[in-house]
């Protein structure tokens, strides 16, 4: 079906059509050799409106827009991992590859390779009774198991009629034969295509999600705790570190696949990770970091409409992992862009703007992206989880702003990033008293809650230290506000540059949060403000030598050791 | 032979429509008025209604007036016979020489593939201590100078473009003043850059919307450059000015404004100039330097918040000085490990130190007794100001890192500097130990 240009403004171009045309289904904009890409997203009698995933630069009124009936989509199937696409699932390398430095309008590229072969091996055999999302063979991809799935939205029971033989088989080939209940024949193949913004639901049951994910950054697992098929937030100004705490994430997480979204952020940010990965090894596996990554790089500078794109895609892919039976974590970095970006378009379309000019859907939006994260339990029985954390990057740094509070509305971890401790080089520079999560961390809750308080009554006192000075504090205060200081410096934060201080895991979280407990818990008898700030500093200072050493080694029992005999001298055990 | 149109329909700010057919999407046109003519370009169709943002303004253009479309899009001159020369906002010679007609290349091509980015790792030097050693510029960084109105900030980009190992130096000025404008000339030309320099110059007393195309105008022209395996340092002053015009023209347009009248696509559009920044693998650089003033000193600002999520980075000048705190350039760590073993070492320890010496200052302003200690920091504060952060001082990094150990040695003893002791004993300047 076709159409024609009627009116351009900005990324939005108006068309007329004779016949039906379908919201959110994609049209390409025809301009000689050129076909570009554009989604309808508002219908009004004879008139479409398409945002143009491209530059409208150079369309004319008249020119012929083509309608494909199909929603926007991605593929999936074997092949995926390693994968850096953009937000419409155009493998970048390979552009690169074929164009050259730049990203010319109106390319598209296969996103999974049509030539590969992959070793085929059936798991279901015929007469076998399957739903959607069962799983009926499976190719081998890096380390996983990737199962060849009944598409998601094939409704009802099917019978398997046949099954495709062990061996090399295509993405495009069949992988068996099914039978729905009116006796039709459908062909299930290696990869099929899902719309990006339909969550998907071919799952059995969805659970509340308890497990913690850890991320190895302590100030994340022990005090506000991320659950797999959970959701979290990281909201912040900029230059407080945002990015560095994703990076640091998706390296250390302990999940099988981690998907990373940029989105409309800097094209300097990513690359990083696209060329670091590939040479790091994931320590649960020893494997290549790149193998079980996805990037989604959709970053500033690319057109604003395909990143709006870009979310919906990432989530596609996680869930699509999920559905394998895998715990897939997606970072999405940032999502404010993504919320301007639909601001833009909201603006375009002439609506009554909310709040900041946001249109008065953003919340739902959100939370709608949010609620794909979960942990469930799939028609083969296993389960899978996808877990979201968003970056916010509200305008001014301030909270108040509508993407910070809708954001915070359907998440269930709040880790705001604050200008004061980043400018005061505490990184990672979560507030340890504003952030906060609804889900169950590694280290035991009554020490997680007596750390709590004392970070709140240090800070109680450092405040009224600013106004009444040292000399007006008393010793007792005192002391709890150095506590409250020690606990800050060597346990909330980390350093991100020293390897083993970088990553610290669950089991030595809960160690190393026992100890610090007993110090916290203890009294102390000093003579006097000097004597303790100097026991502090010293007790500090052994602390953060034994974070950058290994644990068990002699070295770490050592300092250990130190430690002891240092709190020996000073603890008051009457 | 395009047709005339001369049938003006509206008048509204500096956006006109006429009454046209097959007109491309950002084609640019001439409009013709007793006043002269003036470019314009086609931002919005709706059927065979054309508007067009009129860059010299639509101050007397009259109904009658002529529109003509010239079937393409923005384009700028590409060749090295630009060097040394000054055009204005539109692309036009400012200078007396001629005007160039030919390698014409489109501006505000597509972006760059981030596959075919690289991680950057070579330092600029500029022999500004502030920078150098504290925060070193990255060819194919994009670092802002947030600023008020009336510091020296034209002066210090001007510095900066001297110093600087680069190529070429792209100056791209956007509502600057004229008396700026020629002292950066002036400046070029003393210091003998003007020879390797481009200057795209609109100047406050020009059409606001001309200043729109400038950033464009620039980058493009850089581009080619880079791809010609030239390193450009791209100069843009000031941002603040361009988002203002962009501004300007959405409100014209009746866009919903979304915070203090800025468009919803302030960050795209800074973003889409920013982005430009690059180290081609294979190829040249371009990196930039554009001063953003701050209304108000306010960060918080949309054109300052904006700018610092999109850019690497931001240097504050304030009181004629880059300020240690605040300033920050993300990319430094790409660099500073391979310049000298204990680069890293002094730039964090004396900005510790000084940290500490600005909290003595407080003490003592607010009538705290002074401990010896107090007394050390606040002599310690004193010469870095003067050796470090002072903008005349002009050393390569190697002597403003033996400038730091000879300050911290006539400040303090080694121990006190909390510097690991193998860098000591290898830098602390003899005889003070």
């Amino acid at each position: 079906m076709t159409g024609h240009i009627t009116g351009i403004n900005g990324n939005m171009i108006t068309a007329s059509f004779e016949g039906a045309v379908t919201q959110n289904e994609v049209g390409y904009a025809i301009r000689g050799e050129e076909r570009l890409k554009a989604e309808v997203i508002r219908i009004r009698g004879n008139n479409a409106f398409l945002q143009i995933f491209e530059s409208a630069k150079g369309l004319r009124v008249g020119d012929p827009i083509e309608f494909t009936g199909e929603l926007l989509s991605v593929r999936l199937g074997p092949g995926l991992l390693g994968q850096i696409y953009d937000g419409l699932q155009n493998p970048l390398p390979r552009i690169a590859e074929r164009y050259g430095y730049f990203l010319p309008r109106g390319v598209s590229l296969d996103a999974l390779d049509p030539e590969r072969t992959w070793d085929f091996k059936p798991l279901v055999k015929p007469g076998d009774i399957v739903r959607a999302g069962a799983f009926l063979g499976s190719v081998p991809e890096t380390q996983f198991r990737h199962h060849i799935l009944v598409p998601f939205d094939w409704s009802g029971e099917y019978t398997v009629e046949s099954v495709r033989p062990a061996g090399p088989a295509r993405i495009q080939d069949t992988a068996a034969g099914l039978r729905d209940s009116r006796g039709e024949l459908r062909e299930c193949r290696l990869a099929f295509d899902w719309p990006i913004k339909i969550p998907i639901r071919a799952y059995r049951e969805k659970f509340l999600p308890v497990d913690p994910l850890t991320t190895k950054v302590r100030i994340i697992d022990t005090f506000f705790p991320v659950a797999k098929g959970g959701t979290y937030c990281i909201p912040g100004p900029f230059g407080a570190g945002k990015t560095v705490l994703q990076q640091i994430t998706s390296r250390n997480a302990d999940v099988d696949i981690v998907i990373i979204a940029a989105c409309g952020e800097r094209a300097g940010e990513i690359v990083e990770t696209m060329r670091e990965f590939p040479t790091l090894t994931d320590p649960r596996t020893g494997r290549s970091l790149m193998e079980r990554t996805i990037i989604i790089a959709n970053t500033s500078s690319m057109p604003v409409a395909a990143r709006e794109a870009s979310v919906y895609t990432a989530a596609t892919l996680g869930e699509y992992y999920r559905q394998q039976g895998l715990d897939v974590l997606l970072l999405a970095d940032s999502t404010s862009r993504w919320a301007q970006a639909m601001r833009e378009v909201s603006g375009r379309l002439e609506e009554i703007p909310g709040e900041e000019a946001f249109p008065a859907y953003l919340e739902s939006r959100i939370a709608e992206f949010y609620e794909r994260a979960g942990l469930v339990e799939l028609e083969s029985g296993g389960r899978g989880s996808l877990t979201i954390g968003g970056t916010v990057s509200p305008a001014g740094g301030n909270f108040e702003e509508p993407v910070t509070q809708a954001t915070l509305k359907v998440v269930g971890a709040f880790h705001g990033l604050s200008r004061e401790r980043s400018d005061a080089r505490r990184y990672p520079a979560i507030h340890p008293l504003d952030s906060w999560s609804k889900y169950a961390g590694t280290v035991s809750e009554s020490i997680v809650h007596r750390a709590r308080a004392v970070l709140a009554k240090g800070a109680e006192i450092h405040q009224m230290m600013m106004v009444v000075g040292e000399e007006g504090t008393s010793l007792n205060d005192f002391v709890v506000y150095l506590k409250s200081e020690f606990l800050d410096s060597v346990y909330l934060q980390q350093n991100a540059f020293d390897p083993v201080d970088a990553a610290t895991p669950p089991e030595r979280q809960q160690r190393t949060a026992e100890r610090i407990d007993g110090i916290l818990g203890s009294r102390f008898d000093f003579e006097d403000k000097e004597k303790a700030r100097g026991f502090f500093h010293d007790l500090r200072r052994l602390f953060l030598d034994g974070n950058a050493l290994k644990t068990d080694t002699p070295a770490f029992t050592e300092n250990e050791r130190a430690v002891a005999v240092l709190l020996e001298g000073a603890v008051c055990h009457a | 032979m395009r047709k005339i149109h001369n049938k003006v329909l509206s008048v509204t700010g500096n956006v006109i429509t006429v009454k046209a057919e097959d007109v491309a999407y950002e084609e640019l046109a001439t409009v013709s008025s007793r006043r002269g003519s003036s470019l314009a370009q086609v931002i919005k169709l709706d059927g065979d209604i054309v508007s067009l943002q009129v860059f010299a303004g639509s101050r007397g253009v009259s109904t009658r007036d002529e529109v003509e479309f010239l079937g393409h899009p923005m384009q700028a001159a590409f060749s090295t016979d630009m060097l040394g020369r000054v055009f204005s906002g539109n692309g036009r010679p400012r200078d007396n020489g001629p005007d160039l007609t030919e390698h014409l290349i489109p501006v505000a091509g597509p972006p760059v593939n981030p596959a075919k980015r690289i991680i950057p790792r070579r330092m600029i030097r500029t022999n500004i201590p502030m920078i150098d050693v504290f925060n070193s510029l990255v060819a194919s960084q994009k670092l802002p100078v947030f600023s008020v109105s009336g510091e020296p900030y034209n002066a210090l980009l001007a510095r900066i473009a001297l110093q600087a190992e680069v190529d070429i130096i792209m100056l791209g000025g956007i509502g600057l003043k004229f008396d700026e404008y020629m002292k950066f000339r002036l400046a070029l030309e003393e210091g003998g850059a003007l020879a390797r320099s481009i200057l795209f110059v609109h100047t406050a007393a020009d059409p606001v919307v001309e200043g729109l195309m400038v950033p464009d105008l620039c980058l493009a022209v850089a581009e080619r450059f880079a791809l010609d395996g030239k390193n450009v340092l791209v100069l843009l002053t000031d941002m603040t000015n361009f988002a203002d015009a962009l501004k300007e023209i959405a409100i014209t347009m009746e866009q919903v404004p979304s915070n203090r009248g800025y468009p919803g696509d302030l960050y795209s559009q800074l973003a889409a100039r920013y982005e430009k920044a690059v180290d081609f693998e294979d190829a040249g650089s371009i990196t930039i330097l554009a001063a953003t003033t701050m209304p108000g000193d306010d960060v918080t600002h949309p054109v300052p918040d904006n700018t610092g999520y999109i850019t690497e980075g931001q240097l504050y000048l304030r009181h004629g000085r880059i300020e240690p705190f605040g300033s920050l350039s993300r990319l430094k760590q790409l660099v500073n490990g391979k310049t000298r073993k204990d680069h890293r070492a002094i730039m964090d320890g004396m900005i510790r130190l000084y940290a500490q010496s600005r909290e003595s200052e407080e003490k003592r302003a607010m009538g705290f007794r002074m401990s010896p200690w107090d007394e050390k920091l606040l002599k310690y504060g004193r010469r870095f100001e003067a050796g470090m952060m002072d903008l005349s001082v002009n050393i390569p990094l190697e002597k403003a890192l033996d400038l730091g150990w000879a300050i911290l040695a006539d400040c303090f003893k080694p121990e006190e500097t909390g510097l690991r002791s193998e860098l000591i004993e290898e830098f602390w300047p003899l005889g003070t130990k």
